[in-house]
């Protein structure tokens, strides 16, 4: 198993009564409730804990993109991973990712990634997700019914850009670019690993299958529910007769671990809830506007999403639900070793994206969580796979001799040195 | 596909498509099929024209309401000596930054009605066919139905509603009738006015009692306005 430690990075002030006063979380929350000064200290906070993450063992640390979002303070999480590269130096650095069809010209994602991958010796995890609606169209002005064809277009340019040792033109629909010549290009090669996350879209199984790129299945809402589409998606790789390596797969699950049960809810259930009431209040149409998810993915789910009877469960989680209904694995050790064996054994995934850091929870609780995972739970989950302990397609290959810019001091003497040959 | 004969008040007559099976929809509405084809606003013209020519017509009058305005008016720019006479009804394509229209896309099935009808309750019911959309399948049929044109709409509707028709509008020489209902809340009357600086041969009718679903709102007064306008 990978584990990696990752931040989405909330806002952690929302007020108390955001869910009643204001109809979206997301796109049009009032930005008048981000204090910049306040800002800064959260940033440094955040990025410390993805820091700390690397000290404690965790494979990979996480980063990934949302726009105009409160749960989300990383536009560009391209700069969030690049602190990172120059102040970690052995776990993976997972960005989760660049939602390519808004960027123009997309090359430049090409390019970023190729930087984050030189910068930090060969350690970069490039997600290209389609971008959630919110993101790409509301935020960033994207039609929804072109997104896709979009995506597949800047997935094209970015893969071509790696790939060519000779500068080329590239004649797209969205994008037309007489000279094409990525510079840096990654250490990686022929490319990072690349993951693609999915809310549940069931077109990216076959994009992820035609390509053998990781299908991470990004959800809130725990193992119980994501299990269908997990069988749904292993039921394609079946059908495309490829083998059923569980690293094909991410799931992201929100866990928190105490020394007792009955601790995790007196330390972190108010943080929860805070996320699970404010930060998932998102005024539904952002979510599907016409166009963004086709007419077979519409008709394959349900609706429930426009009901006020969903906003109703969201409004009203108890502690007690989150933690009967697996939408959070909380508890002692013990207890999250055993549901998260059987979250991993039952989605089979080989990596998974761990969410401690959850709405306004404090530093030190977040830590506290994080150490205690570190040590009693993750030395238990590591062997689940024993049959693919050597594959490592979906993983990093750093460079042997990267070098550890965060153990210099920047003013110190440094002897004299030729660029190495 | 049928035509039916109108009778003007001045006693000449008019050759009107009808509605029903056969009768040409627009790509991506009803059982219409190639939406795919259609990506942007020229694709979109151009498709009004192909379909001119494939109904065997010449220099026809054309009329376009809401998103069809926005089309029809296109196609008087690319192709002016073409049509006879233009009639858009409350038309889509210009954007006014003191006067944003709201975000269709972003609304909730039950709120479209408010901004489309003059009477809320009555357009919902047209809107829906009296569904009731409490009903999970009803509001799931509903929300196929409305999410497939509207999907398409956004290729031109999607984020702002402007293609830069503005700027083409002084080719639009064909007499133009500009007709708006009073109370339309999703692009206000405001924009009558603007239409008609920027089309060299308009003129502004405004029907009370309607909002920006007019032709289902006040049938009557629409109808006999074109009439009367086409004669």
């Amino acid at each position: 198993m990978k584990f990696t430690w990752f931040n989405l990075m909330p806002w952690p002030y929302l007020p108390d009564d955001f869910r009643e006063r204001h109809r979206s979380v997301w796109v049009d929350i009032p930005n008048t409730l981000y204090d910049p000064r306040k800002g800064h200290h959260v940033y440094h906070t955040y990025l410390d804990q993805l820091e700390y993450a690397e000290t404690l063992g965790f494979d990979g640390i996480g980063c990934n993109e949302h726009h105009q979002n409160g749960y989300g303070l990383m536009p560009s999480p391209n700069l969030i991973a690049a602190t990172l590269a120059r102040r970690t130096s052995r776990a993976a650095i997972c960005v989760i990712g660049n939602s390519i069809a808004g960027y123009n010209p997309p090359i430049r994602v090409a390019e970023e990634f190729a930087m984050l991958d030189v910068m930090s010796g060969g350690r970069l995890v490039a997600g290209f997700p389609v971008g959630t609606s919110m993101d790409t169209n509301f935020c960033y002005g994207q039609i929804p019914a072109l997104t896709r064809d979009k995506y597949r277009e800047a997935h094209e340019m970015i893969m071509k850009a790696w790939a060519s040792d000779e500068p080329f033109a590239f004649d797209g629909k969205y994008n037309q670019l007489r000279w094409v010549n990525c510079w840096p290009k990654p250490i990686q090669k022929p490319h990072p690993p690349i993951y693609i996350p999915g809310g549940g879209s069931i077109e990216t199984w076959d994009f992820c299958l035609d390509y053998d790129y990781n299908y991470s299945y990004l959800s809130f809402f725990g193992y119980l529910r994501g299990k269908s589409l997990l069988d749904g998606y292993w039921e394609r790789v079946a059908k495309r007769g490829k083998d059923d390596s569980p690293y094909r797969a991410a799931f992201a699950q929100i866990i928190c671990v105490a020394d007792s049960d009955a601790e995790a809810e007196r330390l972190y259930a108010e943080h929860c809830l805070y996320f699970f009431n404010r930060c998932l209040h998102v005024f539904p149409p952002f979510a599907d506007p016409p166009g963004y998810r086709t007419m077979a993915t519409v008709k394959y789910g349900a609706l429930s999403q426009l009901t006020r009877a969903r906003q109703k469960i969201l409004e009203n989680l108890t502690w007690k639900q989150l933690v009967d209904e697996r939408f959070i694995i909380a508890g002692s050790p013990e207890t999250v070793r055993q549901q998260l064996e059987e979250c991993i054994k039952g989605l089979r995934i080989g990596h998974l994206f761990c969410l401690f850091h959850n709405g306004n929870m404090p530093d030190w609780k977040t830590r506290h969580s994080s150490k205690l995972f570190a040590e009693k739970v993750m030395p238990r989950l590591r062997d689940l796979w024993p049959d693919y302990k050597h594959d490592e397609r979906w993983w990093i290959h750093p460079m042997d001799d990267r070098l550890r810019p965060e153990e210099q001091r920047p003013g110190a003497e440094k002897k004299h040195e030729e660029w190495p040959r | 596909m049928k035509w039916r004969m109108i009778d003007t008040k001045k006693g000449t007559r008019c050759r009107v498509l009808e509605g029903g099976s056969g009768t040409p929809v627009w790509p991506g509405y009803g059982d219409s099929t190639g939406d795919e084809l259609l990506e942007d606003m020229l694709d979109f013209a151009l498709h009004g024209w192909d379909l001119v020519d494939a109904l065997g017509l010449s220099r026809p009058h054309v009329i376009g309401h809401s998103m069809g305005g926005m089309i029809a008016a296109e196609m008087a720019c690319l192709g002016p000596r073409d049509l006879a006479r233009l009639v858009l009804v409350g038309p889509a394509g210009v954007w006014l930054e003191e006067r944003p229209i709201p975000d269709i896309f972003a609304m909730l099935p039950h709120e479209l009605a408010d901004v489309l009808f003059v009477d809320p309750a009555r357009g919902a019911a047209l809107l829906t066919g009296g569904a009731d959309l409490s009903d999970m399948e009803a509001l799931k049929d509903f929300y196929i139905v409305t999410q497939r044109r509207l999907a398409m709409a956004g290729k031109i509707l999607f984020p702002i509603p402007n293609r830069r028709l503005s700027k083409r509008l002084y080719r639009l020489t064909a007499e133009t009738l500009v007709l708006w209902g009073a109370a339309d809340r999703l692009i206000p009357p405001e924009y009558a006015a603007q239409w008609k600086a920027l089309i060299p041969n308009a003129r502004v009718q405004t029907i009370e009692g309607a909002g920006h679903m007019l032709p289902w709102e006040r049938p009557d007064p629409f109808v006999d306005a074109v009439v009367k306008f086409l004669a």
